[in-house]
């Protein structure tokens, strides 16, 4: 329907909102495309291992059926299968347009693309290139929209930072949006629908995670202070092969044990190696879900037994896997831990790697205000309670796709309230409604994070770990409700005030989602309630507004 | 181990800049003060700037407000904290605090060769806006890439576009007729997927007839890209068989 909307606006530059402008772009719909930093930088670029998608060049006899049901099942059945359904049929389509865009697929001897195994899917479905697929997906994006960019349908504003969403009056609609321009300082107001493809919210857990300092979760957290609603926001996932590096944790891809890559600890007795998930899941092994191989190894490394760390030995890979398929992830080994993973085993811990919750959308991507759409790592859809490697770029590249057709679609519709919305009633924790915390005021604040967001992540860190119990979160509760306290009524600025004001009523959130889900269910574990329950198999809403404002 | 941090400031409206040292302590990156990187300084150094932090103050007893700087993947992979250090283009997260222990100093100042925006920040956008003249990007419908193509496709796509190369190289300018290397590794993994069009030819005139060939970018890119290979195909591809 393109005609009926003139101009799209998009906030965020990496596989999602690429995937966004693209779409727009080949309707001949204008599409504004807001970045802090260049497409390079994005964290899209950090994707190692592959993405999915139902090709069945194997010979395992794939389907989709199969797709979808491995999804829904290593998402313990949390997430809309039909909104499953439709990202594991586009897929393949996607794939097919990046390989005419020129992505240079591994592939068979038979030319056909090749796919390798990957945690939770019986099946080989995870196409690649080398351990860089990530890169590889953005560079071809990214000279796909450059051609638009030069015939006018993509303006690029790369420089630019979100400050907040410009809504109606009555707080439903967003009519557009405000940005910064980071090197005049100047505000400026995009008008027209807004697609949100910004990122996870690696700042509330700064250093914490394997992703990059630009996702720094302001969108989120002010989104959130405007009305927009989340779900499952106590679903963060922890992979479990990461490794410390200077200021984050850094990922060693599953690929590692999709090509052959074995987890052990030392018993202390014995010196001999446990190899702890090919004991206890003699089929899948190493290669179950992450959210399984995480908990197993938070209980192995507890487990006084046993040395206190855990090894990730790749020394059987044959040198030609090496060479064609893990060369960069060798490289990274020896240039950060001069460790060579080809001739000794590699020291690992879970790490927080993604986050499957996020703004609540339905499976045409709609939030819960009418005009504003949210697609990739900042969304909550296709991953449920835990997300399948590979998953995450294809949704990231299905949802920036969905969300721009349907934007175009619904401009052409009058008013319409989202399908299956619902505005929850929002309170803050004390029963009184919370407030809106964005102005143009909020500032860009500097590029890495405050004092205050290292003391907030730790907090959160603490308390919404691997394994949770109540008096965890309600500890974290209590600190957070803390820190509130020490930043009311001091002299500080009204723009750092709501910067923290945002934060910590996301962090609430957080908090409320994980004590309210008494079960445990994927990346959700309380020790207190480890049993999943049917009755539970339901996402938790959050909205932080009762009524957004413009204040 | 304390570090003298000499840093090159510029103010965001005037533009007026004056040199700050910053005696940095490197325990103070805590668990990461091993591999602590002039990354993790800047990094630290802001937090403690910022609301809640005790604050640094520089070798005048002035206090050190926030550095803006770009920061993003922290793992070499994202070009974003390009920077001059010791008189070095390079990444910042690449740059070992211990390396700079035995003078027990570091310098630290913006890239040149691209206008100032605020202390470390520069404007690099005449890197997209060379691409865009150049016209990198395919014309045709389907390039499936063929097994001979992969591996020039595979290096042409490595490319940060952090500027490092052209910060080096003795005739890129911002504004100049010469692209650099910056456009020739992009321009490389379109060239390796069609034959024609109009890059070949914008090639030849802003990036084959005005590189000197001082293959000053080849050591000093952070993701080691094969940039002697490439350029010697394009060479091929946009002299010979254009």
């Amino acid at each position: 329907m393109a005609g009926a909307v003139r101009e799209v606006n998009i906030i965020g530059a990496g596989l999602s909102g690429l995937s966004a402008a693209l779409t727009l772009a080949r309707a001949g719909v204008h599409a504004n495309l807001v970045s802090m930093m260049p497409s390079e930088r994005a964290q899209s670029v950090l994707a190692e291992g592959g993405t999915n998608a139902v090709l069945d060049t194997m010979g395992d006899g794939d389907t989709v059926d199969d797709h979808v049901a491995d999804t829904m099942r290593g998402g313990c059945f949390l997430a809309d299968e039909e909104a499953v359904r439709e990202l594991c049929e586009e897929a393949p389509r996607i794939i097919r347009e990046l390989e005419e865009a020129g992505v240079p697929f591994h592939r068979n001897k038979d030319g056909t693309i090749a796919a390798r195994y990957f945690g939770g899917q019986k099946k080989r479905r995870t196409l690649f290139v080398g351990a860089f697929t990530g890169k590889m997906l953005m560079s071809a994006l990214i000279s796909e929209v450059r051609k638009y960019e030069d015939e006018g349908l993509v303006r690029r504003f790369d420089h630019h930072a979100f400050v907040r969403l410009y809504l109606t009056d009555d707080g439903v609609s967003c009519r557009g949006v405000r940005v910064r321009d980071m090197r005049t300082k100047e505000m400026l107001t995009l008008e027209g629908p807004v697609i949100l493809c910004s990122g996870g919210i690696n700042g509330m857990f700064p250093g914490h995670t394997t992703g990059t300092v630009q996702n720094n979760g302001d969108v989120t957290a002010t989104v959130f202070a405007q009305g927009v609603a989340m779900s499952n926001l106590e679903m963060i996932q922890f992979h479990p092969t990461t490794v410390p590096v200077p200021g984050k944790r850094m990922l060693v891809t599953e690929a590692a044990r999709g090509e052959g890559g074995r987890l052990y600890v030392i018993d202390k007795h014995t010196r001999a190696r446990f190899y702890f998930m090919e004991e206890r899941y003699p089929e899948a092994g190493n290669l179950m879900p992450r959210d399984v191989v995480s908990r197993e190894s938070e209980r192995v490394r507890r487990d006084t037994a046993y040395e206190n760390e855990i090894f990730l030995d790749m020394t059987a890979v044959p040198s030609s896997v090496w060479q064609e398929r893990l060369k960069e992830l060798r490289e990274e080994m020896l240039r950060y831990l001069s460790i060579d993973p080809a001739k000794e085993p590699v020291p690992v811990t879970p790490g927080i790697h993604y986050f499957m919750g996020g703004i609540d959308v339905d499976k045409e991507h709609r939030t819960n205000l009418s005009g504003l759409y949210a697609a990739g790592e900042c969304c909550s859809q296709y991953h449920g309670a835990n997300r399948l490697g590979g998953n995450s770029t294809m949704g990231a590249m299905r949802g920036g796709r969905a969300a721009a057709r349907c934007a175009m679609a619904d401009a052409g519709k009058a008013d319409t309230v989202p399908a299956g919305a619902n505005t929850p009633d929002a309170v803050t924790a004390d029963g009184t409604p919370a407030e809106s915390f964005a102005s143009d005021d909020t500032p860009v604040l500097s590029c890495t994070p405050t004092a205050f967001d290292y003391r907030l992540g730790d907090i959160l860190y603490e308390g919404l770990g691997i394994v949770r119990n109540e008096e965890g979160l309600k500890r974290a509760m209590e600190q957070v409700c803390a820190l509130e306290q020490e930043g009311a009524g001091s002299k500080e600025d009204d723009a750092f005030c709501a910067h923290r004001k945002n934060r910590i009523l996301l962090a609430k959130a957080m908090i409320e989602s994980a004590l309210e889900r008494k079960e445990s269910r994927g990346a959700h574990y309380r020790e207190d309630y480890p049993e999943t329950k049917d009755a539970c198999a339901h996402p938790i809403r959050k909205c932080g507004s009762v009524r957004g404002t413009n204040a | 181990m304390i570090l003298d941090i000499h840093l090159l400031r510029t103010e965001h409206k005037t533009k007026e800049q004056h040199w700050q040292t910053i005696p940095f302590d490197t325990a103070l990156a805590g668990a990461d003060a091993d591999g602590a990187t002039v990354a993790t300084a800047l990094t630290r150094i802001n937090a403690l700037a910022s609301e809640g932090g005790e604050g640094l103050s520089d070798t005048n007893g002035e206090a050190v407000k926030a550095v803006a700087w770009e920061c993003s993947c922290l793992q070499k992979r994202c070009g974003a904290c390009a920077m001059v250090i010791d008189g070095r283009p390079r990444l910042a997260c690449d740059a070992k605090l211990s390396e700079f222990e035995k003078k027990g100093r570091v310098t630290v100042e913006p890239l040149k060769k691209f206008p100032v925006v605020e202390d470390l920040v520069v404007d690099r956008s005449v890197l997209q806006e060379n691409l865009k003249h150049l016209r990198v990007w395919r014309q045709g419908d389907d390039h499936t890439v063929p097994p001979s193509g992969t591996p020039y496709v595979y290096e042409g796509s490595r490319c940060l576009q952090c500027g490092i190369c052209l910060e080096v190289c003795p005739n890129f300018y911002a504004g100049g007729s010469f692209y650099g290397t910056a456009s020739a590794v992009p321009a490389a993994r379109v060239m390796a997927l069609e034959k024609g069009g109009a890059l070949p030819g914008a090639y030849r005139a802003h990036v084959y007839e005005g590189c000197g060939k001082s293959l000053a970018c080849r050591n000093i890119c952070p993701a080691e890209i094969d940039i002697d290979r490439l350029l010697a195909r394009n060479a091929g591809a946009a002299v010979w068989h254009a």
